[in-house]
This record gives C-alpha cells, sequence and structure tokens, in this order.
C-alpha cells in the first residue's frame, strides 16, 4: 500500500480578484521506502505540491491519504498532530534554533508529543549517533559547519520515527563536497527503509533519487523511475579538499 | 509542558538582556511605586488611628451650649449650661456609660522658683484620668478625697514639666498657680497632638473643688457649672445609642421643650475619627491609583517587546509548527514568557517598594507601614498584567500561518 498518495489534489490562492491555480489535479503514489526527487522551474506548483504533502496547508479539492488517513480535511491542530507523528522536515536553511545546543534542536519535535525528558534524551542522543554527531550533542548551530547544522537538521527529522522525510533543496546553502555527503548519507537511510522526498532544482541532486517527479504550470509533468547514482561512490570519486570546519 | 516552557522563555530573556532588563524596569517601578505609596496611605492611616486612640476611641464630650432666652440667641460656650450634678446624673441613669467626668478650664501663669510657664488649667473630677484613658507616668492621681476636700494638689503633663523643672523630677515639688501653692503630686503620661495640631501634654490638673475655690472662680449664675463632661462608654456599646440616651436625660434635665434647641452641645469622637479615617483611607487608594498607571506602563511595555519578539522569531515559530507545535502551545510559550517577564520585574519591584517606603520615611520623616496585603496584591496584579498584556502578541504568534512564518526574511 502507498504510504503517500494523491488524487486529483488541486489548491488555487485567491490575490484580491485573481485566482492563481496553484496545483491543478495532481495524482500520484509513492510506495514506502521510495526516494523520490520533485523538479520544476519556479511557479510550476512543486512548492505547493509539497506544503500539501507536510500537511502545512490544505488543498482546495481532491484527497491526499498520509500512511493509510486521509488528512485532506483535517483542522489546524490536527494537522499539527500528524506533522509531529508521520513527517520529518529538512529544509534549506536548516532552521535550527540558535544558542540552543545540537542534542535540543534534535528532540525539539518530542515536545509537542508525549514523551518524559528521559525518552526524549535518549532518543535525541540516538539520532545524533545515526548521522555521526555524537561528540556534538553540546555545541550550539553556530558552532557547527553548515553540513554539520544540516545533519543536526535531518537528526531532528528523523527523531519521531516518521513515515516520511520531506526534504526542501536540503543541499541548496551547501558546497558539492558536502551536498555529497548529505546526499550520501539520505541515501543511506533510504536504503534502511525510509520514505524521503525531496525537492530540488538541482539535475544532479535529482540524480541520487530512483524516481523524479517534474512539474509544470501546476501540472505533474512526467513521472519517471531511473537508475539512482550513488553519491557515496561520487563523494569518493572527488579530489580531496581542505577540510572546512 | 509548562516547565518547558518555562525554559524556553528564560533562555529567549537571555538572549536579550538588556531589552529584558528595560522592560522589567517597567514593571518593577510600577509594582515599587504600588508598594511604595500604598506604605503612605497606609502610614497616615495608623497615625490617624493612633489620635483616635490618644483622644479615647469611646468617648463622647459635652460642652455647654447657646441659650434661646425670648429670641435672643448668644453664641456656643456662652452661657455655662451643664453641670457637675448633669455629669454624675449621666453616669448614674446611662446604663452604657462607665464615666462621666467634669472638667473646668482655664489658662493661668504657673510659676516654679524663678520660671514661670502660662498653661492650661483643667480642675478635675477624680474619674477625669479614666475618662480620657489617661495614665500617670509617675506619682499619685486625683483622688476623691482630692476633690471633697479641694486640697492644693496638682498633676503636671510633659510639656508643663519639662519648662517648668527641666530634667529633674517635679513630684514633692510646690507650684504657684495664681499665687496659690499647689504639690505636684504626679507627671501625666505623654498624649501628643489633637488631630486639630493642640498639644494635649501642655497642661496642669487640680481637684475641681480647689479650681473653682482658689483659681478659676465659680460662675456667677450656677457655682456647680463645668466647661466640659467627658463620658466614657463601656467598650464594645453603640455610641450613637449612648449619644442619643445622653441627650434625652440632658434635654429632660435642662427641661427644654420638644420646640426647643438644645442648650449644650454633645460632640461623639468616634463619629469624627471615623471620618477621618475614612479620608485616609481615600487618600490610600488615591495614591495606590496614581501608582497603578505606572504599572499600566510597564504593561504596555510588555506588550511592545514581545510584539517585537514574535516578529523577530517568526521563522522560530513557524518550524515549531512544522515540527508540530499546536496553536495552543504557541500560544502558552509566549505567554509564559511573557508573564515571567512581569513576575520577575515584579518580584524585584517589590524588594524596590520595600526599600523605597523606608526612604520615604526616613527622608521625610512620614512614618510608613508595608501591608502584606499591598505586596500580595501588587504581585498578582504583576502576573495578571503579564497574562493581559502578553494575550494579545501570543495569540497573534499562535495564529501565524506556518508556511509564511518558515519563509520569513
Amino acid at each position: 500500500m502507498a504510504i503517500l498518495a494523491t488524487e486529483g489534489l488541486t489548491k488555487d490562492y485567491h490575490l484580491g480578484p485573481h485566482t492563481v491555480h496553484a496545483l491543478r489535479g495532481v495524482s500520484v503514489s509513492i510506495e514506502p521506502g521510495e526516494f523520490v526527487a520533485v523538479m520544476g522551474p519556479s511557479g510550476s506548483g512543486k512548492s505547493t505540491f509539497m506544503n500539501l504533502l507536510g500537511c502545512l496547508d490544505r488543498p482546495t479539492d481532491g484527497r491526499y491519504w498520509l500512511d493509510g488517513q486521509d488528512v485532506a480535511r483535517l483542522s489546524r491542530d490536527q494537522l499539527a498532530t500528524v506533522r509531529n507523528a508521520k513527517i520529518g522536515f529538512v529544509f534549506q536553511m536548516f532552521n535550527l534554533l540558535a544558542r540552543t545546543s545540537a542534542l535540543e534542536n534534535v528532540e525539539l519535535p518530542l515536545l509537542y508529543s508525549k514523551t518524559t525528558p528521559r525518552e526524549r534524551r535518549e532518543r535525541g542522543r540516538a539520532r545524533l549517533a545515526e548521522v555521526g554527531l555524537a561528540d556534538r550533542e553540546h555545541h550550539h548551530p553556530s558552532q557547527l559547519s553548515g553540513g554539520q547544522q544540516q545533519r543536526v537538521a535531518i537528526a531532528r527529522a528523523l527523531v519521531n520515527d516518521p513515515a516520511v522525510i520531506l526534504a526542501d533543496e536540503p543541499t541548496g546553502n551547501l558546497d558539492t563536497r558536502t551536498s555529497a555527503e548529505i546526499m550520501a548519507l539520505l541515501q543511506r537511510l533510504n536504503r534502511n527503509g525510509l520514505t524521503i522526498v525531496l525537492v530540488t532544482h538541482e539535475p544532479d541532486i535529482a540524480t541520487f533519487a530512483g524516481r523524479r517527479l517534474v512539474f509544470r504550470d501546476g501540472r505533474l509533468m512526467s513521472d519517471e523511475r531511473g537508475q539512482a547514482e550513488d553519491a557515496a561512490a561520487m563523494l569518493a570519486a572527488l579530489p580531496e579538499e581542505e577540510a572546512v570546519a | 509542558m509548562i516547565f518547558q516552557a518555562l525554559r524556553i522563555a528564560l533562555r529567549s530573556l537571555r538572549v536579550n538582556k538588556l531589552r529584558t532588563a528595560l522592560t522589567m524596569l517597567g514593571i518593577m517601578i510600577g509594582v515599587g511605586a504600588v508598594i511604595a505609596m500604598v506604605s503612605v496611605g497606609a502610614g497616615a492611616q495608623i497615625r490617624v488611628a493612633e489620635q483616635i486612640q490618644s483622644l479615647g476611641s469611646n468617648l463622647i464630650i459635652v460642652m455647654p451650649g447657646s441659650r434661646n432666652t425670648a429670641g435672643l440667641r448668644l453664641g456656643q460656650g456662652s452661657q455655662i449650661t451643664i453641670t457637675e450634678d448633669d455629669a454624675q446624673a449621666i453616669a448614674r441613669e446611662v446604663p452604657t456609660v462607665q464615666v462621666a467626668a467634669s472638667t473646668s478650664r482655664g489658662t493661668a501663669q504657673v510659676v516654679y522658683g524663678n520660671l514661670n510657664w502660662s498653661t492650661t488649667i483643667n480642675g478635675v473630677s477624680a474619674d477625669f484620668l479614666e475618662a480620657r484613658d489617661w495614665g500617670l507616668e509617675a506619682g499619685r492621681p486625683i483622688l476623691r478625697e482630692d476633690v471633697d476636700g479641694a486640697t492644693k494638689v496638682a498633676l503636671v503633663g510633659q510639656t508643663t514639666a519639662l519648662n517648668l523643672f527641666g530634667e529633674s523630677d517635679p513630684v514633692g515639688e510646690i507650684i504657684r498657680i495664681k499665687k496659690v501653692p499647689f504639690a505636684v503630686i504626679g507627671v501625666l503620661s505623654r498624649k501628643g497632638q489633637t488631630t486639630w495640631g493642640q498639644d494635649q501634654d501642655d497642661i496642669v490638673m487640680i481637684p475641681l473643688s480647689t479650681a473653682k475655690k482658689k483659681v478659676l472662680g465659680v460662675s456667677q449664675a450656677n457655682s456647680r457649672s463645668v466647661n466640659v463632661i467627658s463620658i466614657k462608654v463601656q467598650a464594645g456599646e453603640d455610641m450613637s445609642e449612648a449619644e442619643a440616651q445622653i441627650r434625652t436625660l440632658l434635654r429632660d434635665r435642662h427641661r427644654l421643650q420638644p420646640y426647643q434647641e438644645d442648650d449644650f452641645w454633645i460632640r461623639n469622637l468616634a463619629e469624627v475619627l471615623q471620618t477621618q479615617e475614612e479620608a485616609s483611607a481615600v487618600l490610600t487608594y488615591l495614591l495606590a491609583a496614581i501608582a497603578s498607571v505606572s504599572l499600566l506602563v510597564g504593561g504596555i511595555g510588555i506588550m511592545n517587546i514581545m510584539l517585537v519578539s514574535v516578529t523577530e522569531r517568526t521563522r522560530e515559530i513557524g518550524l515549531r509548527m512544522a515540527v508540530g507545535a499546536r496553536g495552543r502551545d504557541i500560544l502558552t510559550q509566549f505567554l509564559v514568557e511573557a508573564v515571567t517577564l512581569s513576575l520577575i520585574g515584579g518580584i524585584i519591584g517589590i524588594l524596590v517598594g520595600i526599600g523605597g517606603s523606608n526612604v520615604i520615611s526616613a527622608l521625610a520623616e512620614w512614618r510608613t507601614v508595608l501591608a502584606p496585603s499591598s505586596i500580595v496584591v501588587a504581585f498578582g496584579f504583576a502576573a495578571a498584567i503579564g497574562i493581559f498584556f502578553g494575550f494579545y502578541p501570543a495569540r497573534k504568534a499562535s495564529r501565524l500561518d506556518p508556511i509564511e512564518a518558515l519563509r520569513y526574511e
């Protein structure tokens, strides 16, 4: 059964007298364990699509099942609860809380679910270790490199054991090598069974995904599967660089 | 959740130390002002209460009034219309009266050695001190035998004693009043000023009989007449009721017809002083109200800063919403932050208020009284202001659209 499924997903925005059709009926189905890249020029509707997948917004029309639950008509608070339990977000700007340790950043989603402080600490530590930052748990974001910050953000996305990770241009603020590292990490998590949907406008980054959805003018233009590049292999082929702290 | 919110609040307040301190300053000044001003007002109330105590809180004074004789009306006190017999009748016939003492008043020059001093001479009956709740500092009181035998003994007030005897002990010394020698048998305890500023300690008391025969003389019309009857009503009895009974009795004794006005004048001190007490309570409320304005301004400061904080932290709010914070989680977080701000300011403000109250009492020599209730109320007010002025910014934060908030630069 599909973990994400949409049917005729539509989103209209009303700007004064004008109606903008951001999404004109998108039906797509994503199976558990897939790594999907969402592409398209700006204004193509890919951001709107991601916002709907992330339960940050409600569709004007159409249906959306997330992990078997129909979430298209839920209230704001119900959507918050669904996001908390089912979705992990990774952002281009990392969006870590400043002056807050890496560990506390990772624990953040657990603050809004029923967990004890002890449980939060344990799960937060485990996730930080999973992204290779066990020795950085007390560092603040300003003391971490961009790549490390994005790893903390990925650990945060994983901490609630979500059904899907939604990554919005996760490598947009990183250099080539660090981007490859982050993609290698995501591929490793994906091989362990995690479903990932990634938005990117860089074709290079999209090649690391096994399935590519291309949007144009609010419609799904193409949906193709192919062999994904191995980020870890590519990383090994990259020339050694001066380590950036 | 509240505990978490408190931790988040403390952290965010630490980030902008100067801003936090300035915002707290507003609440601090407000709470401090309320506490200091209420303590000033309460001090005034206590002072009035003490003056009431010094006069005797259950005291009724009867003085001669005007007499209407064939349409000719003379002023108050122009006729000596009350007598020792009236006083005795009041003590005997009004059941709630404890004592009724007679006094004849006059002014005379008192001489001791080569010093002299002009003071009030009170010729009193033996129960006068009891009627006025007046104690002795040294020596013995004027007794019934002194009054019956018209002995030449005197009690001196503190001010008189200081002016005639300085630091030495007056008891046993001989003073002269209008050339009549009197033995000082005692010194009165200090009474202080009346509410109208008269020094009650500038006084010499002698037996009523002696005063009439040797010092003040007697009225041509009635040798039994007196200037004042001081009546002490038994504790806990209704003062107005006692006053009414005394009036009825005196009208009866003076054979006044229903159409005639009283030829005496009754003053119930409890009533007078109650009015003054009410006035000082109004003063307290007024001061508290003025100080509350600064508390209000402090609250607006909190609202202002919380609005800035919400705007600055829009992305953080967006992120928290994305990872699952519901509207009420965000609302709680910002509300707790505002209340924390106002409560810390309030606690410091209480200390400032206590300090300010001490400074006022030291510099202005104005008695101040710190009421625990005013501290509790000011603290409660600070919390309420945090909630009231924190609510709007917190609600604004909780209603942000997560998508917009995440994208906010």
